[in-house]
Formats: structure tokens, sequence, C-alpha cells
């Protein structure tokens, strides 16, 4: 079954590759110490890195969205369903009871409904709640004149600052959780594949 | 673009900062400006200091001229200005004028000779003195004395340059009036090192541009106006509350770590007092969440626990399901 375009896996192979770079090297940032000047990358280099890495996200999310309003593939993250909540137990409890148990898929991946119900929820929560948080407030640190200077009597740039690790945090979670489901396919590769190929194979095929 | 408008406006705020604190007067003075008795302090020297303000006080002065036999009325050299307000509220205001100057001023008009007067400086009444032995006066002269300004003191480099004396007011930081602590600072150092008319006194440079010198830095402008230029140009002293030891150009801080980081140089130096204040209740971390600027990113504890635990707690999970996959796995290639 053909289900990933080329534009969706070129955004998807760029976004994990921005990705990763932009966690290595805000970590340097994060962790950087005066002994340790060279953490991962060193602080000054880091920097560079990540602004620049920052901007292709960017410019990859406004691709990812514009696609998403032209083609079908927005419809994917559809949630809001009357049964959305028993949807999702329904799923949890596979991932955790009913696939050791040899039960079948309760929502198998079709033309009309690639994700299922848990995957909806994390990927509109990953790519449309945390990663705009995270590039407004990358926004915020990138150009500190614009970010309020107090907020409630705490440094406005202090609070951006935990936002976007905050969120950059969630977001590299996100990604550990992503990468190991994505060995819950048919066999643990084919779901790799699928991005690669464009192809998912289910166990049906 | 962007970055160009705001260097201007720093630079603008940084000349309006300087032209009301300049050793002498503002550039620009209007009739709201004039001088109003609004200090409480009263002097008991105040008949004898208003002698010398009567000229000294303002930007105007009137003599009589014998030789013509009239009223003369004359500009007073902006370097000769001092505001009796900001006089009487700096921490020489219980002096006489003439405690520090020579008696021959009562005299008008003053002896040309008056102008080679030996000043004193900072140390010649503070050294040696129990009174001020916690602001450590003589490490302050002995750190001066390493400084790279000093090396300028016989071309008339003093304390003054820096400190006015008539107008000296000692402010302890904190984190209310960091901000006008920083500009407060700056504009000490860039009363010399932006203003060209001052820094040719002391040097045969052709030009000064500190936004160019300092155009490898990035975010410049928040830079300069949320540290002080000490923090990357002096070696830093615990004893003192203020660096003064001027380090050389090539021994400034250039590396970002130095400030952003866990043990920021700025812990010893510009938020020293939060740091003794924190130490002092245990509790380190508030620095980091008070201070008015990102150093070392939050390097909050708290978040950094939760974050970990999480992130163990994942690992946990995804190897408790991996090992039932595989145990699943083999029973099932069993059973077949």
């Amino acid at each position: 079954m053909y289900l990933y375009p080329k534009w969706i896996r070129a955004w998807h192979v760029v976004n994990a590759v921005i990705f990763l770079i932009l966690i290595v090297t805000g970590l340097s940032m994060q962790y950087t110490d005066k002994e340790n000047a060279s953490y991962v990358v060193g602080f000054a280099k880091a920097v560079r890195i990540h602004n620049f890495a920052a901007i292709v996200l960017v410019l990859n999310y406004i691709f990812f969205v514009t696609g998403n309003l032209l083609t079908k593939n927005g419809s994917y993250y559809g949630i809001g369903r009357k049964n959305f909540i028993s949807d999702l137990v329904k799923q949890f409890k596979y991932y955790s009871i009913g696939m050791f148990k040899g039960e079948k898929h309760p929502f198998p991946v079709t033309e009309e409904r690639k994700f299922n119900p848990l995957q909806k929820i994390t990927y509109v929560l990953a790519l449309y709640v945390a990663i705009p948080l995270l590039i407004i407030s990358g926004l915020g640190l990138l150009l500190p004149e614009i970010t309020i200077t107090t907020f409630f009597g705490i440094s406005g740039l202090i609070l951006t600052d935990i936002l976007h690790i905050t969120m950059g945090f969630f977001l590299s979670i996100f990604m550990i959780i992503h990468v190991y489901t994505c060995t819950l396919g048919h066999k643990p590769t084919s779901l790799f594949r699928g991005i690669i190929t464009g192809y998912h194979v289910s166990e049906e095929e | 673009m962007r970055l160009f408008i705001f260097r201007i406006i720093i630079l603008l705020a940084i000349i309006n900062f300087i032209s009301i604190n300049t050793y002498g007067s503002p550039l620009v003075k209007t009739e709201k400006d004039k001088v109003q008795d609004t200090i409480s302090f009263v002097s008991p020297f105040e008949a004898a200091n208003n002698r010398c303000f009567k000229c000294h006080g303002q930007e105007k002065y009137e003599y009589t001229n014998e030789t013509l036999g009239r009223q003369v009325k004359d500009i007073m050299c902006s370097e000769r200005i001092l505001h009796k307000n900001e006089f009487y509220s700096s921490n020489h205001r219980s002096f006489s004028c003439t405690d520090c100057h020579s008696e021959e001023y009562a005299k008008f008009p003053h002896s040309g000779e008056l102008r080679m007067e030996q000043k004193y400086n900072c140390i010649d009444c503070h050294g040696g003195d129990e009174k001020f032995a916690k602001y450590h006066f003589e490490e302050i002269e002995s750190e001066y004395k390493q400084s790279t300004h000093f090396k300028m003191e016989d071309d008339g480099f003093s304390c003054w340059k820096c400190h006015n004396p008539h107008t000296y007011k000692i402010s302890v930081r904190n984190a209310n009036n960091l901000k006008e602590t920083i500009a407060y600072d700056n504009a000490i150092c860039l009363n010399c090192h932006s203003d060209y008319s001052r820094f040719q006194l002391l040097s045969d440079k052709a030009e000064i541009n500190i936004i160019k010198e300092h155009d490898w830095l990035p975010n410049q402008a928040s830079h300069f106006a949320n540290v002080r230029c000490i923090e990357c140009h002096t070696k830093i002293n615990n004893n003192i509350a203020v660096s003064h030891q001027i380090r050389p150009k090539a021994e400034a801080v250039r590396l970002c770590n130095e400030c952003h980081s866990k043990n920021s140089i700025l812990m010893a130096s510009l938020y020293k007092f939060e740091s003794k204040e924190q130490r002092r209740d245990g509790f380190f971390n508030g620095i980091i969440l008070n201070a008015s600027y990102v150093i070392g990113a939050n390097r909050n504890e708290y978040l950094n626990l939760i974050s970990l635990i999480i992130f163990i707690g994942v690992l946990i999970v995804i190897g408790v399901h991996i090992a039932f996959r595989i145990r699943n796995k083999s029973k099932t290639f069993k059973e077949k």
C-alpha cells in the first residue's frame, strides 16, 4: 500500500536529521561548562549550528503545514471523533496486553486511516502544539530584544527559555518513543522501510 | 537590518545616558533643568561652599571686570561645573570645597598657579582607615596598579577619570537596580571609550569604535544592556565588590562559556550579591531563576531531575516492552 508520498518522506527525513542536530547542539548549550568548553560541540559552534538548523526546521515545518493544507494528508490527523477516548484506550490496551496475546490490530492501517488513535494524538500534540511553541520560544531566544522583559516578576527570557527546553525535551522523548513504536510493525524493520520506500506493509499483505 | 537598528538605539541610549552622567554638565540644558534645592541635607559648610557654587554651580557666571569697570557674563567651562544637588547627594557631601581644594580659591580671579594643584586620590583619604576597611581600598589600589589604566598614570590617569569625587554615590547592587547599575557602570567606561575628545587625552589611537570592536559578539545590544564592560575586561577579585584590574584587550573574555555556563563568571562579579544571598540560604538554584539573563540556559535542578526521571521511565517502559516481545516471540516459536 503506497502511503507516504515523496514530499512527506522528504519532509520526514529533513525533520529527523534537523531534530537530531538540534538535540545535540541544544544539549551542548544547556550543559556547557567553563571547564568543559567542548561538551559535544563547543558552545559558540553549537549556537551557530543550532540557529541555522532551527531556521531549516521552521522552513521545513512551513512546507509540512502547507502540504497538509493542500493535500489529503492533513485529514489523517483529524481527532475529536465521538469514541476517541475509548479508541485511545483500545489502542493502548493493544500495545500493553493485546499484542502479546496475538490479538489483531484494533485500527489496521488503510489508505483512509494512516494513523491509529494513539499516533494521532501524539502527532497532533507534537506537530501542532509542541513544535509551534518550540519555534515561538526559539524565536524569542534568537531575538531576545523582542521578548517581554518580565512576566509576574520573573524574567521573560527565563520563562521563554524554560518553555523552549521543556518543549525540546518532550519532543526528544517523543522521538525516542516514535522510533521504538516504529519497530512494532509487521517486522521490526518494516515501518522504517515504509517511510523510505513509501510503501506500507501490513500483516494482511 | 534589525541588528543595525538596535545598535543605533543602544548607542543613542548610551549617549543619552552619558550626557546626563558625565563629569560636568548635561550636553543640553533647559529651563526646567536648572538647579533646584531639593536635597534635604544641610552642609555645615553651606555658606562657604555657596561662594564656589555661585559660579561653578551653573553654566554661566558673572564677575566684575575691573579693567573694563563693569559686570561681565561668561560661559563656565563644562568640566568646571558642579551642580549643588549632585554634590549634596554624593558621598562627599559633608565636605567643604576647601577641604580638598586650596584655600587660595577663595580669591577671585583665581591664581593661574592653582591649575597645577596636586589633587588627592582615593587612597590618600581612604587608605589605612578602619572605617573604610570593608571596602578594601588598599586592595583596590593594588589592583589598579596592575591595571592597564595604571600605565597611563604619568599621562594623567587617576581615580577621578572614572569616579567623579564630587558626585560619586555608592550604590549597592540588588535584583531591582541591576539595570541601572549596569548602565551607570558602563557609562563610566564609555565616558572616555566612546568620546574621542576625552579618549585622545590619554591615547594616540586614531579612532575608537566600540560597536565595531565588538562585532563578533552575538546580540551585541543585549549584551551591552545586560552586562557591564568590566565583566569581560577585568580580572575577578573576590575580596572587593568591583574588580579594578582592567586587563589588556588581548586578555578580555571571548569564550561564551565563561558566562553562559553553570559556573558563570558573572556569579563572581555582576551577580555576586545574589550568589552571596543564595549561598547563605543554601539554595543556589534561585540565582539562576532570579537572574535577569539566561546564563548557561536555566540549569534548574528540579527540571533536571524531573526530566531525568521521565527519560529513565521511558527507557524502562521500552525495556520492559522489548522483554515481553522477546518472551512472547520465543513462546510462539516454541509453540510452532
